[in-house]
């Protein structure tokens, strides 16, 4: 098949992911499909930063943040070996909401005990939002493009998606991207209460009538992008294909979608433009579904203007998963590409009733067997920032 | 030598720089030999304040190479 579509096709030939629900692949998508746990946070237990670092210095002076992308990457690149060819070819896109929270909470609190003399020197390099991305481009030597997009929760969506234009544009031959959140702090999980963003009842929820917000949720993921001639020349595995993107912004509120998601149904379209594809070519909505009362109104307003009704069907990983902020698109990201390897989609876990306002086909109480095709995967960030991905199945 | 002394600061450098116990010695070299750079020794710094109750001013560690000379620098304070 050729494709019009402009330049170079974009392959992922790795995947990587650490999350409260499972680390690595297979634990992550068998935590998918277990019941949710119970809570208001989901941070990951027994966390050990080091087989990721060469000695307690090296992870001691890595962010929280930082170790879990650094896990995430090891793991994509260790699914389909190294992309041969030059390093300065080959870039690192690790996005994230806020950065080493843990490290500027941890040294204002020492600043205000024991006084300036003893804040770390390393707290600049810990708490910077691309620390995360420089350290896996030292990790690996990866000599190209090395940033980080900052987008709150539309952060990794955004992310990726410039990583796999960098490609398409011929500028990189091959991308670590992805995204990396670990801000379940005292003061960040205040600020988020204090705004009502967060549950009350302990139960991420998406799309439910009785949804009351989201669960804060730390994650890293990370894709292996690569241009798809060149992976199949190597042999690579192929998970997947990243086949548009679309970055789009409400200019509206800095917390509340655009008045019936609207906002988000033009991210929607522009991502199936950039594809080239037309809404009935979209086998599953990947949807943001925070379990917050406003975002899943306005998105499943949007698939519906988007889709028409039923639409395809929808599911929202985060009533297992929580909301890893920044995260949140890549470790979704990685849910899709496995729902393509395992051919079965993931419940919404926590929904029971969906809300009647809706009109949305959304996968509840089981997985569901399907035939894999292109999916739009959504992520939303205060600010109103929008960030869209069309992902395929591999290539024929 | 005060062996206890050196004990302490010894303590203070393995955490830091996670190095080997045997690898501090007098002569060895920040740089070359612990791996250390001029973050690392505001840090070990740091550690040495807190260890020995002392306040080391930034600008005496102009010139301190070695671990000697650092040990040298917290005896001195200690008077």
């Amino acid at each position: 098949m050729t494709s019009a579509r402009i330049g170079r096709r974009v392959a992922v030939t790795g995947i990587g992911v650490v999350a409260p629900c499972g680390m690595g692949v297979d634990a992550f998508w068998n935590g998918l499909l277990a019941p949710p746990p119970v809570g208001r946070l989901r941070e990951i237990e027994g966390w050990d930063p080091s087989p990721w670092f060469a000695n307690p210095k090296e992870s001691r002076r890595a962010d929280r943040f930082q170790q879990i992308a650094m896990a995430a990457a090891a793991e994509a690149l260790l699914a389909s070996g190294d992309p041969l060819g030059d390093p300065a070819r080959k870039g690192v896109l690790i996005a994230t909401g806020v950065g080493g929270l843990h490290a500027i909470e941890d040294q204002v609190e020492i600043r205000l005990d024991k006084g300036d003399r003893r804040v770390s020197p390393f707290l600049v390099p810990m708490m910077m939002a691309n620390a995360a991305s420089a350290a896996v481009s030292m990790r690996y030597g990866w000599q190209g493009p090395c940033e980080t997009i900052t987008t709150a929760c539309a952060a990794s969506n955004h992310g990726i998606g410039y990583a796999a234009n960098l490609i398409r544009w011929g500028k990189v031959d091959a991308m670590l991207a992805g995204g990396a959140e670990s801000s379940v702090t005292l003061t960040a999980i205040a600020g988020f209460s204090n705004m009502t963003a967060m549950t009350s009842s302990g139960i991420s929820r998406p799309f439910d009538v009785d949804r009351d917000g989201f669960v804060l949720a730390e994650a890293a993921a990370v894709l292996l992008l690569e241009e798809l001639e060149s992976a199949r020349a190597r042999g690579a595995t192929i998970f997947g294909e990243i086949l548009g993107a679309a970055s789009t912004a409400d200019a509206f509120h800095i917390t509340a979608p655009s008045p019936g998601g609207v906002g988000a149904a033009r991210c929607m379209e522009v991502a199936l433009a950039d594809a080239e594809l037309s809404p009935a070519d979209i086998a599953h909505v990947n949807a943001h579904g925070t379990s917050t009362p406003l975002n899943d109104a306005a998105e499943a307003e949007a698939i519906t203007k988007v889709f028409g009704t039923p639409g395809p069907p929808v599911t929202s990983i985060k009533g297992v998963t929580g909301h890893s902020l920044g995260a949140a698109g890549a470790v979704e990201a990685v849910a899709v590409l496995l729902s393509m390897a395992r051919r079965q989609l993931p419940p919404t876990a926590g929904t029971t009733t969906v809300d009647p306002a809706m009109s949305i086909d959304v996968v509840l109480a089981g997985p569901r067997d399907w035939e894999p095709g292109p999916t739009i995967s959504n992520n939303f960030g205060f600010g109103g920032h929008n960030g869209t991905l069309v992902i395929g199945p591999p290539p024929a | 030598m005060d062996d206890q002394l050196f004990a302490r600061f010894k303590k203070c450098a393995v955490e830091v720089l996670s190095v080997d116990e045997s690898a501090v010695v007098l002569d060895a070299k920040f740089g070359d030999d612990l791996d250390a750079d001029s973050l690392d020794l505001v840090e070990l710094v740091m550690a040495l304040e807190e260890e020995f109750g002392i306040t080391v001013p930034e600008e005496d560690l102009d010139g301190v190479q070695t671990v000697g000379q650092a040990y040298e620098l917290v005896t001195n304070k200690l008077g």
